[in-house]
């Protein structure tokens, strides 16, 4: 029972955590992102028409990475070059993703394709416990496994990754110290976008291998949440999208063991959750536990006098 | 010796400000160039320019006589031009170490901590600094994060440093530990730009002066051609400075008490620590001290923007931190505030929406819950007249307005309540000298109307100009009292490093 | 070479006019690619949407009925708009309002068609405030981020909707469909020239007239515009921003409510399953269009209203998903903040180091 409950988790939250962690890259270099959910579900369509017409998943993936690089792109240059509303280029880029996406998935509606499947780690998946829900998935679970690590290095232990959350923190200093602001920030901004599209590819081409209108459902908002919750730092990022996935595995659990419980209310509980974290990590934030890039949200013009 | 670096005829304009009008020097290898002029002659702006941070409307700069233009920060780093900022650019959440390694050069993507930290580490041995690498930036003092800055430039090799006002966050004998540093990189070749507009610093120090003024060089002059009476008459000019009559019969009716006041800011950390003090009916109280000494601190917590955590400040014999009287105190109180564009004004919003913002549910001003717009348009011209502030046509945002009169719009709207308090920060920060006499005149009237001030500067000079007292400020303590007609600067300076005065009257 | 970016002096005003107009253009442009890629004659699709939307008076009916919820909400986001509050949580509150006034509807039996009104106005009113105040409050108290709240509130209303009318608000009598049953004659509002066009309009239009005076002539417009200036300012000032940021958001999602009682009310008659296809989203490019003005908004709202009216009939034409209207207004989004960038900027080409 635990057993299949953790690896319900892993699944449901894998997802949600690449859509975190684009959106922590985002965040580190003072972007947000509120197009995650559009993201995802462009990345959802790509992956899916991309694989479906090669009928080879690697081509799904990288087609999802470089359809929300690219729809990213859109947002980096509104928000990085013309310094436009980060929160209203946001939304923009969720309705837009909404609605290209319903457009050109019409046809796909109802098709279906092979997904990913399980690959055992040979010995490890034989593990107690917890050996079937870390060892026993497939390839993009242990992508996502890599990526919390080497985002974490690239953060800590490289000169981008310093650059990078100076820009978060404050563009002026990286600026003085010769790092090109725009540039970075752009890139930091589209690379971030592609891995939401390669949580939403996982959504057709893993959790369901179908397309469907809209298939996001939220997710991209719960991870909005989850960037704080994870106090911007990958590690904890893993942490979060697995709680989320805990949430909705018992919800789904329970709907399956019939309770009486409406499935409307069971469904409510995962965005209900997000709120209440949301609200606990905001109370810890203020409590010094973690910090907020300083300049979040605020776009940078060298020659504006403060 | 061929100039090292040569301006020329450099102009550059804001929207509605011409910062710099036509400025031109030149600085030769293992020279000390001093920029002099008042605040908003434009020197930070030059230096902005010289960096790449801005781009210049016209004019050249050559560097080994090359000439060169300048797109970003990162072609004049290439050119080896370094620049210590007024203020930092520095990241607070970073460690010391972080934001030195950000500064280097030649890093590679993939580095070695240990190899850096050690290079690092000598160089912070060698100026004998006391800098703990692991340490976040927001813990140090500003004096320290000044010596991170200093280490950032010395790292690349810079040769040519310019420090903007670097003297501003320090005691004068850290101020000379400074000046020792920048001897040591003179005889090693490098150039300096030094900016300041205090005379002693500029006489010690300099190989060359620059005057600006208004956004012009006025004039260049050699060790030797000058001394301070010349420079001041060239940085001041025409502008006279008129003499003030002191007040010098202080009532003796206590319009604040300050009892043992605290406040922690979010950090934890103490910024204003068992606090004392007396304002007397009618005067204007000084408070001396280096920037970030706990100055902003008080003045937040007497305006009520924070709350103490411990202490008292009593008037009329209230309570004003707890008791319910602390909103209507909080609206008599007038605050000209340090920053003024981030919370001395509404900068989307009129000169007639500015003026009552603190008094738009006055009888005067509304009738009920509707504004009685047309009272509060004659208000705004009374305002602009009596104040002489040149506003755009009516209804322009006063973001359009320049410092001066944004100044004037805040000093207008602070002193028609007739206070019984004043709290002034640094209040001719950054405006003209014409501008800045207005203030310093406004507040010698208000007081010979019985208004209190809290006046708190960082140009000695100002302080005693106007000062009844001065209180001194280290580390959020009240360091002791002096009487600005008998000490001197000095000693006061003495007192803005942490020792206790003679007259000591605050310290217990 | 090199492009660099420097601030207008003063942006000019016909510039600023024109952006808006400017931007829907240049997103029909883009948009028209988007129709051609999906088999579909944008030419033709445009002059569709025209004739439906404005060429009869049947079809203005309709635009106006479209328009109707638009305006509520766009007016309710726009008012935290002034106060730089995001309520993207119009949609939910639109639901919230619908439920409240359906359940006045169908549960008090008041009788008299007055008081049964306003009893459903209110009840959408305060519901759809308080729905939007949750966000308020943790935004007041503790700084949560109100986008974030809002948003997710979205899919928790819409599901608490879904819950009624498949659940215990089931229409006994409805073939098992999830609606509710027919609201009686007394909880419905008045419908004119034959058409569906009912008095929520002209309460939609009266609303906006109400928050023009409110944000403009009074006290309380006052403080909200100091606030959204500069809320540090509106502090030092002495205004109480933490209780100005809750009942800004109350007020929002409340006006916001009352769409979704105008919709049940007016139009619908009962509680079904989704009442608002996305009025709330596009309420949030309705008040970012308009700017500051309530007036804008009823003109933007109506502009909305003829996109929507338009998008039905390219469905029912040419089997368009009617979320394509969502990627049309992203691409407004897009193009209005790029010109605003244009409106505050010029650019111009400098020398670089290495031209010299």
């Amino acid at each position: 029972m635990l057993e299949i409950l953790l690896d319900a988790t892993v699944r449901a939250g894998t997802p949600i955590l690449f859509a975190t962690l684009g959106a922590i890259i985002n965040e580190r270099a003072g972007i947000i992102n509120l197009g995650i959910e559009g993201l995802m579900l462009i990345g959802a369509l790509a992956g899916f028409a991309a694989t479906h017409s090669s009928g080879s998943l690697l081509v799904g993936v990288s087609a999802a990475f470089v359809a929300a690089f690219a729809a990213g792109s859109i947002h980096a240059f509104i928000t990085v070059q013309l310094r436009g509303n980060q929160i209203v280029s946001g939304l923009a880029l969720t309705m837009f993703g909404i609605g290209i996406t319903a457009l050109f998935g019409k046809q796909l509606v109802g098709l279906t394709i092979d997904g990913f499947e399980r690959v055992a780690v040979p010995g490890l998946s034989q593990l107690p416990v917890v050996g079937k829900a870390i060892f026993n998935q497939n390839l993009l679970i242990y992508l996502s496994f890599f990526l919390v690590a080497a985002i974490w290095l690239f953060f800590y232990r490289t000169r981008w990754g310093l650059a990078v959350r100076t820009l978060g923190e404050n563009p002026a200093a990286a600026d003085t110290c010769g790092v090109p602001v725009n540039l970075y920030r752009f890139l930091a901004v589209t690379s971030g976008s592609g891995l939401v599209g390669i949580g939403g590819a996982y959504l057709s081409l893993a959790s369901t291998p179908m397309w469907i209108e809209n298939m996001s459902a939220g997710r991209g908002w719960i991870a909005v949440a989850l960037v704080i919750f994870a106090g911007w730092s990958s590690p904890k990022a893993l942490l979060g999208a697995y709680l989320f996935g805990g949430i909705t595995a018992m919800q789904l659990r329970f709907q399956a063991l019939g309770t009486t419980v409406s499935a409307h209310i069971l469904q409510m509980l995962p965005y209900f959750f997000t709120i209440i974290v949301l609200v606990i990590s905001t109370l810890r934030l203020q409590k010094g536990a973690s910090q907020q890039p300083e300049s979040l949200g605020l776009p940078y013009d060298r020659e504006d006098r403060k | 010796m061929p100039d090292f670096l040569k301006i020329e005829h450099i102009r550059k304009t804001f929207p509605g400000v011409i910062a710099l009008d036509d400025v031109s020097f030149s600085v030769a290898p293992g020279e000390i160039h001093t920029l002099l002029g008042e605040n908003g002659a434009g020197k930070s702006t030059l230096m902005n320019v010289l960096t790449g941070l801005y781009h210049p409307d016209s004019g050249e700069i050559r560097i080994d006589g090359r000439r060169l233009s300048f797109t970003s920060p990162r072609d004049s780093l290439a050119c080896g031009i370094g620049m210590v900022h007024q203020h930092f650019m520095l990241v607070p959440a970073h460690s010391v170490f972080e934001n030195i390694l950000l500064a280097l050069d030649n890093l590679p993507n993939l580095f070695s901590r240990k190899k850096y930290r050690a290079r690092i580490k000598q160089l912070i041995d060698e100026f004998q600094l006391d800098l703990d690498l692991d340490s976040p930036v927001w813990k140090l003092s500003i004096g320290a994060q000044q010596w991170i800055e200093l280490i950032k430039l010395l790292l690349r090799d810079c040769r040519l440093l310019i420090l903007d006002e670097p003297t501003a966050v320090l005691t004068p004998q850290e101020a000379e530990r400074l000046f020792k540093v920048l001897r040591q990189l003179k005889k090693q070749g490098k150039s300096i730009i030094f900016i300041s507009h205090k005379m002693r610093e500029v006489m010690e120090i300099s190989d060359q002066v620059t005057i600006l003024k208004k956004g012009r060089s006025i004039a260049s002059l050699t060790r030797g051609e000058y001394d301070e009476r010349k420079l001041a008459a060239l940085m001041i000019g025409a502008d006279k400075i008129p003499e003030w009559q002191k007040n010098l019969q202080l009532s003796t009716q206590i319009s604040l008490d300050i009892q043992q006041l605290s406040v922690r800011n979010d950090r934890g950390l103490s910024d204003l620590e068992d606090f004392s003090l007396q304002l007397i009916k009618g005067e204007i109280l000084g408070i001396a001290g280096v920037a970030g000494n706990g100055q902003k601190a008080l003045a937040e917590v007497l305006t009520g923007l924070r709350k103490a955590s411990h202490g008292r400040i009593m008037a009329n014999g209230e309570d004003l931190n707890n008791s319910s009287a602390r909103h209507s105190y909080i609206a008599g109180i007038a605050h000209i505030p340090e920053d003024r564009k981030t919370i001395g004004i509404a900068p989307d919003m009129s000169i007639d929406d500015n003026l009552i913002m603190k008094s738009f549910k006055n009888s005067a001003f509304a009738r009920g819950i509707f504004q009685d717009k047309k009272s509060i348009r004659r208000n705004a011209q009374e305002k602009i007249a009596q104040f002489a502030i040149k506003s755009g046509p009516e209804g322009t945002p006063v973001r359009y307005l320049s410092g001066g009169n944004i100044q004037k719009v805040i000093i207008a709207r602070e002193l028609s309540e007739k206070p019984a308090v004043l709290v002034a920060l640094y209040p001719t920060r950054g405006l003209d000298i014409g501008s800045a006499e207005y203030v310093h005149k406004v507040i010698a009237d208000g007081a010979a109307q019985g208004m209190s001030t809290i006046l708190i500067a960082e140009d000695l000079d100002e302080l005693l100009k106007l000062s009844d007292r001065i209180a001194v400020m280290f580390r959020g303590r009240l360091i002791g009292f002096v009487d600005p007609q008998n000490s001197s600067r000095e000693e006061i300076g003495l007192m803005m490093s942490g020792e206790t005065g003679e007259n000591d009257g605050g310290e217990a | 070479m090199k492009l660099v970016t420097e601030r207008r002096e003063i942006s000019s005003p016909l510039l600023r006019f024109s952006a808006p107009l400017i931007s829907i253009g240049f997103a029909l442009f883009v948009a028209g690619f988007l129709l051609l890629a999906s088999g579909v004659n944008p030419l033709e699709a445009y002059r569709e949407i025209l004739i439906e939307s404005l060429g009869s008076l049947y079809g203005l009916s309709e635009t106006l009925v479209k328009t109707t919820p638009l305006i509520f909400a766009g007016l309710g986001v726009s008012l935290a708009f002034r106060m730089q509050i995001w309520n993207i949580g119009a949609e939910g509150q639109i639901y919230i309002g619908a439920m409240a006034a359906s359940g006045v509807a169908l549960f008090s039996g008041i009788e008299s068609h007055g008081l049964m009104l306003l009893t459903m106005f209110l009840a959408a009113f305060t519901c759809g405030g308080l729905w939007a105040g949750v966000a308020g409050f943790l935004r007041a108290r503790w700084q949560v981020n109100e986008v974030i709240v809002t948003l997710l509130m979205n899919y928790i209303a819409i599901l608490l909707v879904d819950y009624l009318i498949y659940g215990p608000w089931k229409d006994p009598k409805g073939f098992n469909f999830p609606l509710t049953a027919q609201f009686s004659d007394t909880a419905r509002l008045a419908e004119y020239f034959d058409t569906r066009l009912h008095s929520g309009f002209f309460l939609a239009v009266f609303v906006a007239l109400l928050l023009y005076l409110f944000m403009e002539r009074t006290i309380w417009g006052y403080q909200i515009k100091v606030i959204g200036s500069n809320p540090k300012a509106a502090r030092y000032a002495g205004m109480k921003t933490g209780m100005a940021i809750f009942m800004v958001l109350f007020l929002s999602g409340a006006i916001a409510g009352v769409a979704g009682f105008s919709e049940v009310a007016g139009l619908q008659h009962r509680l079904q399953h989704g009442i608002s296809p996305g009025y709330g989203y596009t309420a949030i490019i309705i008040a970012w269009l308009a700017k500051r003005s309530a007036g804008g908004v009823v003109i933007v709202a109506f502009l909305m209203g003829v996109l929507l009216v338009g998008g039905d009939s390219l469905q029912l034409l040419w089997q368009l998903p009617v979320a394509f209207v969502y990627a049309f207004q992203g691409l407004i989004l897009f193009f209005l903040l790029a010109s605003d960038f244009f409106i505050l900027y010029r650019v111009k080409l400098i020398k670089g180091a290495a031209d010299a």
